[in-house]
Parts: C-alpha cells; sequence; structure tokens
C-alpha cells in the first residue's frame, strides 16, 4: 500500500479470529481510505461476516486490533462505537417493528444530536421539528416517505432493508459498513439501492460492503479485497482484482461476465 | 426561563384533553362510585394509590419491557420511610412524602444496578430475588427498623421533633397533616387524588417525550438501540428508577392514609398484583394499568364483602328452591371465593384480549368508530413542509 497513514480512516491491524480450534480469520490486514468505498468478498464461510463482527465490536479478536480515525475500537462497546461515528447496517434488518416508519428514522438522530444517554423527559417528541424534518427528507431519499406513519413491521424484508439504511444514513457517519445490503431484493429495489449508495459516495462517506452480488459489487467499490479460508487472497482495483486468476478459481468460479446476474 | 417553563407544561392537545378528562373521572370518584357500592373514602384512597403504583410499574414494563417481580419492595420502603417521618420528623405528609421518594429511588438505584445486567424471565428472576430479600429481612434482622411482625406504627412516645417545637403534644395518636391542617373525611382521598394527577401528568410527559419513545425502542428491538449509539443500560436504568420512585410515592401514601407500615406489603403477591393490574388494564398504555389497578382493587374489596344473605337478596327474582341453587354456586365466586372470578376475568381477558381491557376498547371505538383509528390519532399531524 503506498498511501499516507493520514487518509486511512480504518486499519484492521494484524487480526486474528480463533473459534476453539478453528481459525476464522488469520493474518487479516486491511487499511481503508478515507472517502471510499471498499467491498469485501469471498465465499460463503470465508470469514466475512466474522471480520465485520470484529470491526464492529460484536467480537472480540484473538490478536490483533481494529483502529479507526486513530482509536481503537477493539474492546469497545457496541454504543460507543457508533458514537465515534461508525455505523452498521445489518444482514437481516434490525429495525423497531412496534414502532412507526418516521420514528424508526428519528430514534437514531435522537444518539447522534444528544450522546449516548439523555433523560429527555419534558420535550415532547411532536416538538423535535428540525429530526423530524431531516427524518422526512432521508425518507424521501430512500423512497419510504408515503410509508412513513406505517408500523416497521408490517414493512417488506426490502422496505425494512431500506428503512435500516435509512435510520444509519440519518447519523451521517463517518464510516458506514453494510453486511450484504441488497441480499434478498428484488432486482428492481437492488437498482434503487445501488443507486442510493452512489448517491451517497459523492458525499465522500467511507464505507465497507459485505456483498455476494458481484453486480452491487462492481457498481460501488473503489476496492475490493477477497476473503477466503480467512485470508485475504487478493486486494486491488476492480479491474485488476476481476482478472486475478487466484480470485477466479477461490471465489468467482471462472471468469466473470460484468452485468452478470447473481 | 420563561421559555423552559413552557416547554415543561407544553402538551398536545390530545394529551390535554385526557388530562382533564381523567381529572374529572378522579376527582369525580365519589359520585359514580357510589352506585356501585364503593364510595368509602378508605376505598377510594386505594384506587388512587394502587393507580400510581401501576403508572409506575408500566413505565418499566410496559413502556421499556422489563418485567419487575419485586416492585413491592419499594412500596415497602416508602412505607416504612413515611411512618419513621411521621415518628421523627412530623405529622406532615410533605416530608413524609418526599423522604419516601427519595429513599425508594436509592433503593432502585441499588436493585436496579444489579438487576439489569440481566433481561428477560433472569432479570425478573433477580427482582423477585431482591424483594423476597428485603421482605424477610423486614421480618428478621431489620427488626430494629421495621418492628418485625408488629408492624411499624405511632406511638405516644415518639420524638416527632418538628411538630413538638411548635407546640404542644397533644393527647392521643396524631393522625397524618398537611401544613397543620390534620385531615378529616374525603380530604385524605382528594390529597391523594391530586398526587394521582400529578403522577398521572409526568407519565403523560414521559409517554409523549423522545426519552418514552427511546424506553418503547428499547423494548422493541435492544441490539439496535445499542448499535444505533445508545447505551440502553442507563435508558432501563432510569426507566427503573422512575417506576421505584412512583411506588415509593404509592408506599408513602399508603401510610398517609393508615400510619402503619408491615412486611407483608414487600411479599411477592403484592409484587405479582401490580403484573395482574397492568396486564389486565393493557401494557403499555396509559390509562391501562389505571383501570386495571381500580378492577382488582373493586373486586378485593366489593366482591369479597358479598356474602350469602346478599346474593339471596340480588337474586330476589329467582323463584324458591331454584335460588338456593343459584345462590349456592354463586357464592363460590364472591366473598372467599372472590380471587376465582378475578382468575377468571385474567384468564378471559389474557385469551381473547392480549393487549387488556384497553384493547377492548379499541376494538369496541373500531366498530363504531368514523374512521379515527388510534394508529392515525397517533401520527396525524398536519405537515407545514408538505
Amino acid at each position: 500500500m503506498s498511501q499516507t497513514d493520514a487518509n486511512i480512516v480504518l486499519h484492521v491491524a494484524d487480526v486474528h479470529k480463533n473459534f476453539g480450534g478453528l481459525h476464522a480469520l488469520s493474518d487479516i490486514d486491511l487499511q481503508i481510505e478515507e472517502g471510499k468505498t471498499h467491498a469485501i468478498i469471498g465465499p460463503n464461510g470465508a470469514g466475512k461476516s466474522t471480520l465485520l463482527n470484529v470491526i464492529i465490536g460484536r467480537l472480540a479478536p484473538s490478536r490483533g486490533a481494529v483502529v479507526f480515525d486513530g482509536k481503537v475500537l477493539t474492546g469497545k462497546k457496541p454504543h460507543e462505537i457508533n458514537q465515534m461515528g461508525v455505523v452498521r447496517v445489518f444482514q437481516t434488518p434490525e429495525i423497531f417493528p412496534e414502532l412507526s416508519v418516521l420514528q424508526n428514522v428519528m430514534a437514531p438522530a435522537f444518539a447522534k444530536r444528544d450522546g449516548a444517554f439523555k433523560a429527555n423527559i419534558f420535550m415532547p417528541l411532536d416538538a423535535e421539528k428540525a429530526i423530524r424534518q431531516e427524518a422526512e427528507d432521508i425518507l424521501n431519499d430512500v423512497g419510504l416517505f408515503e410509508r412513513r406513519q406505517s408500523h416497521a413491521g408490517a414493512l417488506s424484508r426490502g422496505d425494512k432493508r431500506r428503512m435500516e439504511l435509512a435510520m444509519c444514513l440519518i447519523q451521517h457517519p463517518k464510516l458506514l459498513l453494510l453486511d450484504e445490503p441488497t441480499a434478498g431484493m428484488s432486482r428492481h429495489d437492488t437498482n434503487t439501492t445501488i443507486a442510493l449508495l452512489q448517491k451517497i459516495k459523492a458525499s465522500g462517506m467511507t464505507k465497507v460492503i459485505i456483498e455476494h452480488d458481484m453486480h452491487v459489487v462492481f457498481s460501488l467499490a473503489d476496492r475490493i479485497s477477497v476473503l477466503a479460508g480467512g485470508r485475504i487472497i487478493a486486494e486491488g482495483e476492480p479491474d485488476a482484482v476481476r482478472g486475478d486468476p487466484r480470485v477466479q478459481e477461490a471465489y468467482l468460479g471462472g471468469t466473470y461476465e460484468p452485468g452478470e446476474a447473481h | 426561563m420563561n421559555a423552559t417553563a413552557k416547554t415543561l407544561f407544553s402538551m398536545s392537545r390530545r394529551d390535554l384533553i385526557t388530562l382533564v378528562i381523567f381529572a374529572l373521572v378522579v376527582l369525580a370518584m365519589p359520585i359514580w362510585l357510589s352506585p356501585l357500592g364503593a364510595a368509602y373514602p378508605g376505598l377510594m384512597q386505594k384506587f388512587a394509590i394502587y393507580a400510581i403504583f401501576a403508572l409506575g410499574f408500566n413505565i418499566l414494563f410496559g413502556l421499556t419491557g422489563y418485567l419487575s417481580f419485586g416492585h413491592a419492595a419499594f412500596l415497602g420502603v416508602g412505607s416504612y420511610t413515611a411512618v419513621w417521618s411521621f415518628k421523627l420528623l412530623s405529622m406532615d405528609v410533605i416530608p413524609a412524602i418526599i423522604f419516601a421518594v427519595i429513599l425508594s429511588g436509592i433503593f432502585a438505584v441499588a436493585i436496579g444496578y444489579l438487576s439489569l445486567r440481566r433481561t428477560g424471565i433472569y432479570f425478573s428472576i433477580l427482582t423477585l430475588a431482591f424483594a423476597q430479600m428485603s421482605y424477610n429481612l423486614a421480618y428478621s434482622v431489620l427488626t430494629p427498623i421495621t418492628n418485625g411482625e408488629t408492624s411499624l406504627q405511632l406511638s405516644l412516645r415518639d420524638p416527632r421533633v418538628l411538630d413538638l417545637a411548635f407546640g404542644p403534644r397533644e393527647p392521643g395518636l396524631p393522625s397524618a397533616s398537611l401544613f397543620g391542617h390534620t385531615f378529616s373525611g374525603l380530604e385524605a382521598f382528594y390529597f391523594c387524588a391530586v398526587v394521582l394527577l400529578l403522577a398521572f401528568f409526568i407519565a403523560q410527559k414521559i409517554f409523549s417525550s423522545p426519552f418514552g419513545m427511546m424506553l418503547r425502542a428499547i423494548k422493541s428491538n435492544q441490539t439496535r438501540m445499542n448499535y444505533a449509539g445508545f447505551n440502553t443500560r442507563s435508558y432501563a436504568m432510569t426507566a427503573f428508577v422512575i417506576s421505584g420512585m412512583y411506588a415509593g410515592l404509592a408506599g408513602a401514601l399508603l401510610a398517609i392514609t393508615d400510619p402503619l407500615a408491615g412486611a407483608e406489603r414487600m411479599q411477592w403477591t403484592a409484587s405479582g398484583e401490580v403484573v395482574l393490574m397492568t396486564i389486565l388494564g393493557g401494557v403499555g398504555t396509559l390509562i391501562g394499568p389505571v383501570i386495571g389497578a381500580w378492577l382488582i382493587k373493586y373486586f378485593e374489596n366489593i366482591f369479597s364483602a358479598f356474602n350469602d344473605t346478599a346474593l339471596t337478596h340480588f337474586f330476589g327474582f329467582v323463584p324458591d328452591g331454584l335460588r338456593e341453587v343459584v345462590v349456592a354456586i354463586s357464592s363460590k365466586f364472591v366473598g372467599e371465593g372472590w380471587q376465582l372470578t378475578l382468575g377468571l376475568l385474567f384468564v378471559l381477558v389474557v385469551m381473547f384480549l392480549p393487549g387488556g381491557i384497553m384493547e377492548g376498547v379499541r376494538r369496541i371505538r373500531g366498530l363504531f368508530g368514523s374512521g379515527r383509528t388510534p394508529q392515525t390519532g397517533a401520527v396525524s399531524r398536519p405537515q407545514a413542509a408538505e
């Protein structure tokens, strides 16, 4: 890697993760540049989700550390990591099914504005006009404005994922981690989501995407790391990775044609 | 300052109407309870007091989703504190209430700190264990403070330093007073009713605040709350302490209407009762727990007093011969068997109205309603931007 350290937002430094005798991750060293979209791809069981869980603090690495913005994330609680500006979209949407769509999107905005805890009892929710306005704008961006008063639990799976994305975007994260953001979506919804993610890419937010769908990866990624058997076997620009014979052998299972549906 | 005060008391129109109607219902209790045979001052005080207990419990259970089986401990702490305030300081109710709320809050911090390390059933078991511990301690080693089985009560030799600094010791046991005025007749009830209205107002503010939404969100998905940057432990702890203080307030009011505090107030059956009240009325609704509390206290006090003579009188229209059979059967459900009726009612509500009585109200409103369903009511506010 030739970038200067000033541009590196996230550094996964020499991370190992063992589950008993199983080496889920070995020698992982990743440097993610500010404002870039970095995709992590790999076959099932390659350790992609484990890596994401280590980054977000859900799993403690057996060795090594994760450094974000010059601060070690390892050992921090989920809410502390979020408060530092690292926000995650889950593979299965983690939402508040009993609340309205609008409330789902408004809630994280309070964590951004008021910090991890504030017993704000006497200011009515209805009086929080600025947060409500922002939530409505973002719902408009993800195409859920019309459904803002619905119960979130009643949304389709694809809509839930888009709402979860809105819940993350309202916090204006420095680093957004996306775990298969289009899994289970129709072709149309996938394209909408890609367009949306391309739009926020323009805003300079750093993103790490874990994804199966090659169409999504090659539409969005500035850089790709290929994970197989818990190791990074290749890393580089999309075109370089696509042409790498080791990658084709380990993951793509042959030559990959752009535009191929997964 | 003025702006702060404005936010402090600002409410949506809907909440304000609810508060006004609720105030009318509570203050008119002596009128509408009279045909139901329940307009006794002592019973109406209990209606107000247990409504406060259930309101507070619902902030923890209904909003935040933590089912405590030990809230009677805070009720007991409130009662003991109030009686000690009467004995040592003054018969005035204000210091008694303040001390009771503070001390039960401190107890809630301690028990909440330990119990909130777990969720779900483990949290419930921990709260139950701490409450039973408090109950047994009150009966045994803490006898110097609680007076054990005899219950803590006033005595002629109490120091009452504040009262006696301002006037001579009157003969006989004193009773609770407010700014030197001793309660008589319905006054103690109206005092409890005003405290209930205040407690209801605060609960309304919590329900409609961002804090209330955070508590609902914790109940809905605690993982997401953590990953959205919220310290959910602090939120749950605050809800726990608020509900503990509500219970302490209720305990103090129990001591005000009858200056006596016994350990049985802390027993697990008392903790279970408030769970029943909340579920019966409607978990997570504002009014539901209050209705649940009233219903259970009504059954406990009125149904339990029915005897065969009253039943024979009630079934006077049934022909002789058959009447004895009807009375014999129905007598199993009243008097000492009142809990059987309550149990059946509870089973029916849980089976057919899982959302409690308030769900029944919603369904009836849905049948007759001209389109104004509660869902749209909660969220349909005209937007300037649209």
